[in-house]
């Protein structure tokens, strides 16, 4: 059984389609990562698998259970880390994660002894006390995590929980979803940072205008969608350099002043920007991003 | 019964600011009922037969419990709501947003009954009243009239864009209703017009079911009051929630 199943799930915002047709299966005890770019209609997309919203049209079943009508059973084999931070800033890091323990209807006894390990894993060990405004973004957010996990949940979903947060934090957390992944948890995560769904993902779905446009393992998607081989070639004699290239690769595109030459075979095409001076270059191997903007297009979204 | 975890997250913020809170709560009214009550009551002598300050008692008692329950159903539930982002972490968890304004509903009034209580203490102590056992029924009276002003509060808070515009509630609704529902005077001091008008305000039938208890004897038309403070109670605790899903579950 899917730890999440959507089928055919449309949602619309005056007359507009925000979630077109959807359908997704989730395997419990994976990564899934939903990509997408703004208002591609991720977080509605989260939202009505939560039952928070009711959909138009289509099926929701959140670990088995039909949405919306059985959503608050569902709920409580849940933990969510909502994109906005929702922490309660009158409470200490201990009042925080017992206060939301309440929500589930858990005892305070069972709650009091769940949390020193939660807050082992969150790196908070020795800020039970602390206030939340004393916090650091990357502490608040691990801390949001924590309380995620405070009703010992199957699903996490995750709205972009990296967004906003330094290297160093965002490595933090990235630890801690692995250690989930390894303990079998079913994780659903939101993000427009490509590296994060490459490293953390077993199953990815790009969706775009409320439609998911690709789907597989990150492997799959740059193996199928995008040449081996990426050469960024950027400075002086570009112009020329554009109609030589359109020969030696697959594909090229232009970006402003940076042309990206998609090849089978970069040797070919290194070899002949050598010659040129003025000209400098990037070779790096395909990955996720480029089969990304591949589907999604360079255009911004606003 | 979930609702009743959202409030005990209010009451355990509460109770980390108890003391200020208490004190702010009581030295509003409690100035104006001294104040008035000494201070105009030498001038005016006897209204309806009591000393002026045993007769603006249980308006105060009403306008504080009004107060106290519209300041948390507006300011502190839209910080809640909007600012900290209190309700959207709460509903990601098996409770529903019928549980998070029922909780928000029983809160403010939990509030409004505080502030009640305290100007009962205050009325017990000064001894102005007639029958100790009758103005125990001041106490049923509180939690209705906290209702009533809690549910309408609600309804105001899932319209506000944002804290300024409770401000419209405030001087348009609540600053008149103080001055048009006998708190300060009888109402059949006013003109015919404005009793009418004063009429279908809900303070009116809160003061009207309390002042009589503090005078000792039983509310005129108790059935009419309570109804009428009901509806109210009932029609802006559900026209909020509808009006909140909108807002929060579109």
């Amino acid at each position: 059984m899917p730890a999440l199943m959507l089928q055919g799930l449309t949602k619309r915002y005056g007359g507009v389609a925000v979630v077109d047709e959807l359908s997704l299966e989730i395997v419990p005890g994976r990564c899934h990562g939903l990509l997408g770019p703004n208002g591609a209609g991720k977080t509605t997309t989260l939202r009505l698998a939560l039952g928070l919203i009711e959909a138009d049209a289509g099926e929701i079943r959140l670990l088995g259970h039909r949405l919306p009508h059985e959503a608050t059973i569902a709920r409580r084999r849940v933990g969510v880390v909502p994109q906005t931070d929702s922490l309660d800033p009158d409470f200490t890091v201990r009042e925080n994660l017992l206060v939301y323990g309440r929500y589930f209807g858990l005892r305070r006894r069972d709650i009091e002894s769940r949390i020193p390990a939660l807050l082992e894993f969150a790196g908070l060990a020795g800020k039970a006390d602390a206030k939340v405004p004393t916090l650091s973004g990357g502490m608040k957010r691990r801390l949001t995590l924590a309380r995620a996990l405070i009703n010992d949940p199957e699903l996490i979903v995750l709205d972009e929980p990296t967004t906003g947060l330094d290297p160093q934090a965002r490595h933090l957390v990235w630890q801690g979803l692995r250690r989930l992944i390894n303990q079998g948890k079913t994780l659903l995560l939101t993000t427009h940072f490509m590296d994060e769904a490459e490293r953390l993902c077993d199953m990815i779905s790009i969706i775009d205008r409320g439609r998911i446009i690709a789907e597989g393992s990150p492997r799959e998607l740059i193996t199928r969608h995008i040449e081996p081989h990426v050469v960024e070639v950027f400075g002086e004699g570009l112009d020329a350099w554009e109609g030589c290239a359109s020969r030696l690769c697959r594909r090229c595109e232009r970006a402003g002043e940076t042309l990206f030459c998609y090849a089978d075979d970069p040797k070919v095409v290194t070899d002949a920007l050598e010659a040129r001076a003025g000209l400098r270059y990037l070779h790096r191997p395909a990955n996720l991003e480029d089969v990304f903007l591949k589907l999604t297009g360079r255009n911004l979204r606003d | 019964m979930r609702w009743i975890a959202v409030w005990q997250r209010n009451f355990q913020v509460w109770k980390k600011l108890a003391g200020p809170s208490i004190l702010g709560n009581l030295a509003d009214p409690l100035l104006y009922m001294l104040g008035l009550g000494y201070g105009l009551g030498r001038f005016l002598g006897e209204v309806q037969g009591v000393p002026y300050l045993t007769f603006l008692a249980a308006g105060t008692l009403a306008y504080s419990v009004m107060n106290s329950a519209t300041f948390e159903a507006l300011y502190s539930a839209f910080s809640r709501m909007h600012v900290q982002k209190t309700w959207d972490a709460i509903l990601n968890t098996p409770l529903t947003l019928s549980d998070v304004l029922l909780g928000e509903w029983a809160w403010a009034t939990s509030k409004s009954l505080l502030s009640g209580l305290a100007i009962l203490l205050v009325i017990w102590a000064l001894g102005i009243y007639a029958d100790f056992a009758m103005t125990l029924w001041l106490l049923p009276v509180i939690v209705l009239t906290g209702l009533t002003f809690a549910g309408l509060g609600l309804m105001l808070n899932a319209l506000a864009p944002n804290y300024d515009f409770f401000l419209y509630y405030l001087t348009l609704f609540i600053t008149p209703m103080v001055l048009l529902s006998g708190v300060f005077y009888p109402t059949d001091a006013l003109p015919v017009w404005l009793a009418t008008i004063a009429q279908g305000l809900p303070l009116t039938h809160a003061i009207a079911l309390a002042r009589p208890l503090v005078l000792g004897h039983w509310p005129e038309a108790p059935v009419l009051n309570v109804v009428v403070l009901l509806a109210f109670a009932v029609a802006g605790f559900l026209i909020g929630l509808r009006l909140t899903r909108r807002r929060l579950l579109r």
